[in-house]
């Protein structure tokens, strides 16, 4: 397969060659996700399994007068129906669920409404009956009695004085004092200030200010949400479910059920996608109390408006960014104004949005206000560098307009005032090595940056990060007789990272990828492990995997030395050979050494468990992207023509699904640009809840996307960077800066719809 | 409730009957009456390609389909791609070329890229992405998609030349 150009499409950066990292075997999955014997959420099946089925709120925002479900139990083929009430009473506290945070009390009243619906879609009741249409039909006998009540479908509408008021009890946390009094639907402002910011804005020659609004975004993964659980007559709680954390989804199920974690074990099914979407549990407490009622195990799967409508999509957003600079380029002050909504549960990424909105920047002056609003829509969840991509839409527009007016190459402006190791961001992060500046040089010295434009077409560039998280993983390494080892672990495997991890203990051990036979398990069956989620999975699973790897080989060396009757400090491993360095004679491959186990004192099992730190572990990644759109001047349609990404990848394990990764990211970032949206009515509800209507790119609408690798490496043993996110951060901001290059005309919002970018050059000519 | 419909089709060269509700779905008969997982549901509305199946020569998103219109059809879904324990050159393409990351839109794709390669044995890059338009993929942004049905046909003319 050759394609035809006169420039390699796909680049990797590299530095350090290794004899596993860098190779591109063949998935460890691969086989059964190609003949359709892999098992996802909705395929579980087991004896007497029944179908629940979720009756949602028509509306977006009434109290709940009182539910009727006395019709629906007396139906034939239904054996259960559960509401609000069926939850055990619980005391509040705080949830942190790993990029998910939360309160108890929230997350119940999620999953079933409390007393008032907060979104269109909400659940209020659920009913398990021996098949699924079943189940529908008697959720349709359930009366509900509403009050409507006006909704607030916006962070400025919620913001205002006269706003209706979705929880009663909720008082705004203004940076960092409760404010008494009259309830709000600000559940919290927060500031981050560094330097002087007046004094930064007065010594700037140019000084450009714009406002920003973008809409609600889903995830959009192709598997809907779906969950079946078994309360087993002994008290145990077995769930099956599509999650990006089987340990998560365990806690948070214990949590609202109130049962010890131990009372429950989550077997994760595969998982059709997630990008942070299915790390919360809307159906596994749900499945849970249908079961318990009705004594049979029940399944549980949403519809894809239920998607839509009742999953946790990204927030719209309300910005302001103001940046100064001198006439040289030199950025001297910064000011973000953020304001996200939280969906009908405080808990916006508006903090992680606020961690990014600046980081590429080394500035000495800067602010942000934070807000977090709820709104008549539902909770948001993560979605891919959550809050990173609206703040970049602002922070890259401003900056191309700084460049354009300063009369500086935008990719220049922006090395000028890279951040570096040792910048310290607005909110207090100290940068340990980035790749930012890496990333900017990669794009300027990339072919397509200086390729020649054709007619209504222009060129954008951006930048944009992602912090990435660590926390808890656990693997266990077994060497098998045949000299190959079985890895058990509990990161759920969303994109490769069987693959990714597996080839991190085979380098360690110097045993081919293949030598690796992975497994993701359940939660009675390996160390806790966190979200499959923060790009954490290749850097702490598979720091993990290194560790226990690296007890394998201590252990092997071990073996070795009492066969030999040596010291273990003469023996080293190397490409797959224990050597003696006393005695050439004395070698032995991983393959024969493995073969000896049994008989000279046992098997040979290795574990680790790692908590690999909090947020901004290894400083993150960088993403670039440039773009080429074409605009039709008379209907306002953008077509993506050339695109290129460019990531600092620490040190790309396998290279193909790291380049997935990044095109994935930009493709998902390009969808966010042009097309997709929740287009909502004035009574607040989609208006578009299909994949017809909810236009996600598809194959015809794309270019190939061009992939440059960077490795800088991190603080992990091999460098590794996760790149899952920050790749969806630069296309908003690249793409509207590139029709501004085809049209002149600046975009303010998003989507960038061809009737947006008509409203705007007739509201701009 | 009217009764159930007794069908009569062959699905991957088998002989399969089954009784289908009226209102059953091709897709809900396959997954839920026949057992075979398989073929996915992404949105019961024809409009993400997950549910994909090649019925008499022509693929059918299979949610479209009522099961009492496979009466007397040959069908064919992801699980009789691979011949025996050989994989189909298209499978072996996308495993060699990782174009699936979580795989819930692999079958529809697979099942997709061998009806192409089947009317269409050299398409064109924009041949490929117009047929395989109806196939939403989330994960990957297709370009790797692409390059694996253009190396299948390479794999397959290789084969038949």
């Amino acid at each position: 397969m050759t394609t035809t150009t006169d420039y390699e499409r796909n680049v990797i950066l590299s530095s350090v060659d290794y004899n596993v990292l860098g190779t591109r075997p063949i998935r460890h999955d691969g086989a059964d996700k190609v003949t359709g014997r892999a098992l996802y959420g909705a395929d579980f099946d087991t004896a007497g399994l029944l179908i629940g089925h979720v009756l949602r709120s028509p509306h977006a925002h009434a109290n709940i007068k009182s539910i009727d479900t006395s019709k629906a139990e007396a139906t034939e083929g239904v054996m259960a129906v559960v509401t609000f009430a069926d939850f055990p009473s619980v005391k509040d506290a705080a949830l942190d669920l790993g990029e998910e945070v939360t309160t108890l009390h929230d997350l119940q009243a999620n999953i079933l409404a409390r007393h008032k619906a907060l979104y269109k879609g909400h659940a209020i009741a659920a009913v398990a009956a021996v098949n699924a249409h079943a189940a529908e039909q008697a959720a349709k006998l359930i009366e509900v009695e509403y009050e409507v009540l006006p909704p607030v479908m916006t962070a400025p509408q919620g913001m205002a004085d006269d706003a209706p008021i979705l929880h009663e009890s909720m008082r705004t946390n203004e940076l960092g004092e409760t404010i008494k009094g009259k309830p709000s639907n600000i559940a919290q402002h927060f500031q981050h200030v560094k330097g002087d910011i007046d004094k930064g804005f007065a010594d700037a020659d140019v000084v450009i200010e714009r406002e920003f609004n973008t809409v609600t975004v889903h995830q959009g993964y192709i598997e809907p949400h779906a969950a079946a659980a078994l309360w087993n007559n002994d008290g145990r709680l077995h769930i099956w479910c599509s999650t990006q954390g089987a340990f998560p989804a365990r806690d948070a199920t214990a949590e609202v059920l109130r049962l010890p974690v131990s009372q429950v074990r989550v077997t994760p099914m595969e998982i059709g996608g997630g990008f942070g979407g299915k790390i919360p549990v809307y159906l596994e407490p749900v499945a849970a109390l249908l079961s318990k009622k009705s004594g049979r195990a029940v399944k549980v799967v949403m519809s894809r408006a239920d998607v839509f409508e009742a999953s946790g999509p990204t927030c719209g957003s309300n910005m302001k960014v103001k940046v100064g600079a001198k006439n040289d380029g030199s950025i001297t002050a910064m000011q973000a104004y953020l304001a996200y909504e939280a969906g009908a549960f405080a808990g916006s990424p508006v903090g992680a949005g606020a961690m990014c909105v600046f980081a590429a920047y080394d500035v000495e002056n800067a602010v942000i206000d934070g807000y977090d609003v709820v709104v008549n829509k539902p909770k948001t969840a993560a979605y891919r560098a959550p809050g990173a991509p609206n703040a970049a839409f602002a922070t890259e527009q401003v900056v191309d307009e700084l460049a354009q007016q300063l009369g500086i190459d935008p990719l220049d402006l922006r090395l000028k005032n890279a951040s570096t190791e040792g910048t310290r961001r607005p909110d207090g992060t100290v940068f340990p090595r980035i790749g930012c500046v890496e990333v900017l040089e990669a794009m300027k010295n990339h072919p397509h940056y200086s390729a020649p434009l054709g007619e209504h077409q222009g060129r954008g560039v951006a930048i944009g990060y992602w912090f990435n998280v660590g926390f808890e993983s656990s693997v266990n390494i077994a060497v098998n007789a045949d000299g190959t080892i079985t890895l058990v672990e509990g990161s759920t495997d969303i994109g490769g990272s069987r693959a990714s991890i597996a080839m991190q203990a085979a380098e360690v051990l110097g045993i081919p990828a293949e030598s690796v036979r992975p497994s993701v398990v359940d939660t009675d069956s390996v160390g806790y492990t966190a979200v499959t989620g923060g790009s954490r999975t290749t850097y702490a699973t598979g720091w993990a995997a290194y560790d226990a790897a690296l007890d394998v080989k201590t252990q092997m060396i071990e073996r070795a030395a009492t066969i030999w009757d040596v010291s273990a400090d003469d023996i080293e491993l190397k490409d797959g050979v224990f050597q003696s360095s006393s005695d050439p004679e004395l070698n032995m491959s991983f393959n024969d050494l493995a073969g000896q186990l049994a008989g000279s004192g046992g098997p040979i099992v290795g574990r680790a468990s790692r908590n690999a730190g909090g947020m901004g572990v290894g400083g993150g990644s960088f993403a670039g992207n440039i773009v080429d759109v074409e605009v039709d001047p008379q209907t306002g349609k953008t077509s993506v023509t050339r695109f290129t990404v460019v990531q600092d990848a620490g040190k790309a394990i396998h290279p193909s699904y790291v380049e997935g990764q990044m095109q994935g990211g930009s493709v998902q970032g390009i969808g966010w640009a042009l097309n997709e949206e929740y287009y909502m009515t004035e009574d607040g509800a989609m208006a578009n809840s299909t994949l017809l209507d909810y236009r996600m790119p598809t194959s015809l609408d794309l270019p190939m996307i061009d992939t440059v690798i960077v490795e800088v490496p991190s603080d992990h043993p091999f460098g590794v960077r996760g790149v899952g996110e920050a790749n969806i951060v630069p296309p908003t901001p690249a793409i509207a800066n590139a029709i501004h290059g085809a049209t002149g005309i600046r975009m303010d919002r998003l989507p960038m719809s061809p009737v947006a970018i008509m409203e705007e050059s007739w509201k701009q000519s | 409730m009217p009764g159930k419909t007794y069908v009569q089709t062959r699905i991957n060269g088998e002989s399969v009957d089954f009784l289908a509700e009226p209102r059953q779905s091709l897709l809900e008969c396959l997954r839920d009456v026949i057992g075979l997982t398989g073929t996915k549901e992404g949105c019961n509305d024809g409009n993400c390609g997950a549910c994909t199946v090649d019925m008499d020569g022509r693929i059918v998103t299979s949610c479209l389909v009522l099961g009492v219109e496979a009466e007397g059809k040959e069908i064919t879904t992801i699980e009789g791609i691979a011949v025996g324990s050989e994989l189909h050159p298209v499978q072996q393409a996308f495993l060699e070329n990782a174009a699936l990351q979580c795989g819930i839109c692999t079958p529809g794709f697979i099942v997709a890229t061998k009806a192409l390669l089947e009317h269409n044995p050299d398409p064109t890059e924009y041949e490929i992405r117009f047929w395989l338009a109806n196939n939403l993929c989330r994960c990957t942004g297709y370009d790797k998609i692409i390059r694996a049905v253009q190396d299948a046909a390479a794999r397959m003319q290789g084969v038949s030349a």
